[in-house]
């Protein structure tokens, strides 16, 4: 007993960010719940992101009424490799990623071989609403599977790394990478078993990293190191990250950006609940980094302004070479 | 602004419900425990009827010469109707309910409090009535004397007679003369009325007795049947059922003869349902005595003053928020992950009828074959609704086979898995099967057995008597109750499961 107040003090000490605080004082106040549809839906978000001139995987296609089901295998004809995912999904719950196809057969990022039959019902489960919020009737979404920077090549299992960013009334205040692993079945969720190691903010580099609650040194799949490693086109991230604040009016939130080896970073999906894992990704609380935004926000006019004030107040104090010390 | 505003209204709840709470307590002396043994009881019948639209009619006995128990105190309930009590010699006393004009449902009552007595009723030892004996015929005749006949040679007085009759008509073995005369699967009342019939026929003068057993809380109970017959100047109990006979101080004898319990001239569909339950009548009665307006007002407008089957809801939906308010705590401040928001809650209320041994076992069957059908039914890939309906009939069969086995194995309390919260088992299982799929076994299991374990917790909490008793007696602690509901809803502080989450970071 004595010992729980022991740790609940040294974390309070730490800032670090429990879900209760998140949703009463976070969550519930700065988050109006008008524009929590701009992010649950993710057909919306990306005509949002489309209209603010953001970039994000392109749309294939989005199977609306059941009727359209029969029709999939025609529209898949043309692709080679896709992404299967629900609009309201949450949690990385209900996403196929399939890699390539024979004739009949498509190769899903686990490693699995799927029909159409497959893929069709899939899609049916997701426009009855199994994997959305609360059950509603869903829509599923058809789109460009991203072919993740080589960067990342060495620290991946199947499935696509990204950059996850919580953002705090337009700064960002925390990001990490999410590195898929095999326990994950190519899935970037923390909960799921992927890896996530901190960044500085000021540099973009990578920190430490933590799998399944551990800190790890290398990809477990790989052996490949996973820190100090730099995540290209930073500055486009973090200034992304900056932007989503007046793309949705939320005012915490979390940007998923992905790395396409051709196009660039894109938009994946903003998140209106972003877990707190990163926090253990980082080695650091949150909170204490959004008492400092709060305090100085009044001094902050620009989008220039909150992302210097990012990189230069969030920045990563020590240098961190390979293993944790 | 918000917080204060919120520390003040639940200040102000806390307040209002304890010092109701302290008010009952110390002033009126409302019970703070439920009494070891309260042996006082209250009875009610409701007749229900649907009046043709014109004068109307009903009878129905109440209890009189009732052995070890006395009334103390009965009430009719009759709105607009004139009431008449008749006595019938030799089967009881009849209230009669009469209307000029009755359209509609009717609902009449009739209440009693019953409580057992040193001084036995006088009317057992009224005069010896005469012997009627019944008429049998042919072979009915040849069985009568044979039974009657052994079980005068093997006797030595009416006592012994009567007995061994009784007991042979109930070990009656098939093909027997015993059997013959009761005829095919014989019910207590049966076996009661022929083994009058036989006392009578040799010689000894005995009645059916009907009568209810005094349970605590009943909200639909039966008449149960037994008989008397008059020896040694007096009448004396015979009992057809073991557990009649163990507790005889709990059976309220209500009528003699076989006579219909009610009667009704115009109008149909005539029905009554009969609770009975521990009272707490003498503990108020005190409250009840004293003069002043204001209060006897709050006991009249306390749940006291609610008819018995109300009264038999309200405690179960008053522990409720209880349960609820552990389930609250359980997840906001431990962090305990459940399926469903208020599912352990249900889930609680279904054990609250089987038992917690028993519930665990029924819900761990009921699921795990949910949850194979489940997996079968993916297989031919059918759209949600449907095959959340395909699932939702899948259980009702699985409860259904699993309450008539539990029957036939001889388990009363497989009876009451009918209650299981069908619709919330369903999407247990249906959700349970998305968790296995998305995140493996392991997880799934851990999120039913947790949802399982607050169920269970909920149960504990929600079975004690005491807590029952307070939230009846003392409704008004609900308001505290949702103080701190309401005081958790603004706890920011770390969940015990995010100490551990997060212990990387303590260090």
């Amino acid at each position: 007993m004595m010992n729980w107040f022991r740790t609940a003090a040294l974390l309070e000490r730490k800032g670090v960010l429990g879900i209760n605080r998140r949703n009463a004082e976070y969550m519930l106040p700065s988050n109006p719940r008008h524009c929590y549809p701009l992010v649950d839906d993710k057909t919306l978000t990306k005509q949002l992101a489309a209209k603010a001139g953001v970039a994000v995987p392109e749309l294939y296609g989005v199977i609306e009424i059941q009727r359209q089901v029969r029709a999939l295998p025609r529209l898949l004809r043309k692709y080679q490799d896709f992404v299967v995912k629900p609009a309201r999904g949450s949690q990385g719950d209900g996403i196929i990623v399939v890699t390539g196809r024979t004739r009949t057969r498509y190769r899903a990022a686990d490693g699995s071989l799927l029909d159409d039959h497959d893929i069709c019902f899939h899609v049916s489960n997701i426009l009855s609403g199994v994997y959305s919020l609360g059950g509603q009737a869903d829509r599923a979404m058809i789109e460009y599977r991203v072919n993740f920077d080589p960067v990342f090549e060495a620290i991946t299992y199947r499935g696509v790394p990204d950059v996850r960013i919580i953002v705090y009334r337009g700064v960002p205040v925390m990001a990490m990478v999410r590195l898929p692993t095999r326990l994950s079945g190519g899935k970037a969720n923390l909960h799921q078993g992927a890896i996530g190691t901190g960044v500085d903010m000021a540099t973009g580099t990578t920190l430490t990293a933590v799998w399944r609650n551990e800190i790890v040194a290398e990809h477990p799949d790989t052996g490949n190191p996973v820190s100090g490693m730099q995540i290209p086109h930073w500055d486009t991230l973090i200034e992304l990250a900056a932007r989503s604040y007046e793309l949705t009016g939320l005012g915490y939130q979390g940007i998923d950006i992905v790395l396409d080896r051709d196009k660039g970073p894109l938009i994946l999906e903003l998140n209106a609940r972003p877990g707190l894992a990163i926090q253990i990704a980082n080695r650091a609380g949150l909170r204490t980094r959004l008492e400092i935004v709060e305090r100085d926000l009044p001094t902050l006019r620009s989008l220039a302004d909150r992302v210097a004030f990012a990189r230069e107040r969030f920045a990563h104090s020590r240098p961190v070479h390979g293993k944790f010390r | 602004m918000g917080r204060t505003h919120l520390y003040v209204l639940s200040g102000l709840l806390a307040v209002v419900g304890c010092a109701v709470f302290f008010y009952k307590f110390f002033v009126l002396g409302f019970p703070l425990k439920p009494e070891e043994r309260t042996d006082v009881w209250r009875v009610e019948v409701q007749l229900q009827f649907e009046a043709a639209g014109g004068p109307a009619k009903a009878s129905v006995f109440v209890p009189r010469r009732t052995g070890d128990l006395i009334i103390v105190d009965q009430s009719f309930v009759s709105p607009g109707y004139g009431i008449d009590t008749e006595l019938q010699p030799g089967h009881g006393s009849r209230a009669v309910y009469s209307i000029r004009d009755a359209r509609g449902t009717q609902a009449l009552y009739y209440r009693a409090v019953v409580q057992p007595t040193r001084i036995r009723d006088e009317t057992s030892r009224d005069p010896a009535p005469a012997l009627q004996p019944p008429e049998f015929e042919g072979a009915q005749r040849v069985a009568a004397e044979g039974v009657v006949g052994m079980a005068r040679q093997r006797s030595s007085d009416a006592a012994t007679l009567a007995s061994l009759i009784a007991k042979w008509l109930k070990e009656a073995t098939p093909g027997g003369e015993a059997a013959f005369l009761l005829g095919p699967q014989p019910t207590t009342r049966r076996i009661a009325t022929v083994a009058v019939e036989l006392i009578q026929f040799a010689g000894v003068p005995a009645r059916v007795v009907n009568g209810i057993a005094l349970a605590p809380e009943r909200r639909d109970a039966k008449f149960a049947h037994w008989l008397e017959f008059h020896g040694d100047g007096r009448w004396r109990p015979l009992y057809i059922n073991e557990s009649d006979r163990a507790t005889p101080h709990q059976l309220l004898p209500w009528w003699r003869g076989s006579g219909p319990f009610a009667e009704l001239a115009g109008g149909a569909e005539l029905h009554h349902t009969i609770s009975t339950r521990r009272s707490y009548e003498l503990a108020t009665r005190t409250a009840l005595n004293q003069q002043r307006a204001l209060e006897r007002k709050l006991v009249e407008y306390s749940l006291f003053g609610l008819p018995l089957q109300s009264q038999a809801l309200f405690r179960t939906l008053l522990v409720i928020p209880v349960g609820i308010l552990l389930l609250v705590v359980l997840r906001n401040i431990v962090g305990v992950k459940t399926f469903g928001t208020f599912m352990p809650v249900l889930i609680a209320l279904a054990f609250r009828q089987t038992g917690l041994a028993w519930g665990v076992l029924f819900f761990c069957i009921v699921v795990a074959l949910g949850l194979a059908a489940r997996f079968y039914l993916d297989r031919l890939k059918l759209l949600l609704v449907p095959r959340l309906a395909s699932i939702v009939i899948v259980v009702i069969l699985i409860i259904a086979m699993l309450t008539i086995l539990s029957f036939k194995v001889g388990l009363e309390r497989g009876l009451s898995i009918g209650l299981f919260p069908i619709v919330i088992m369903t999407m247990t299982i249906e959700r349970m099967t998305l968790v296995w799929e998305e995140r493996g076994a392991g997880e799934a299991f851990q999120q039913g057995l947790g949802s399982m374990a607050v169920g269970a917790l909920c149960y504990l909490l929600m079975n004690l008597r005491i807590v029952e008793h307070l939230f009846f007696v003392y409704p008004e602690l609900l308001l505290a109750v949702l103080a701190v509901t309401l005081l958790i809803g603004r706890y920011s502080g770390y969940r015990l499961t995010e100490l551990y989450r997060f212990r990387v970071l303590a260090r």
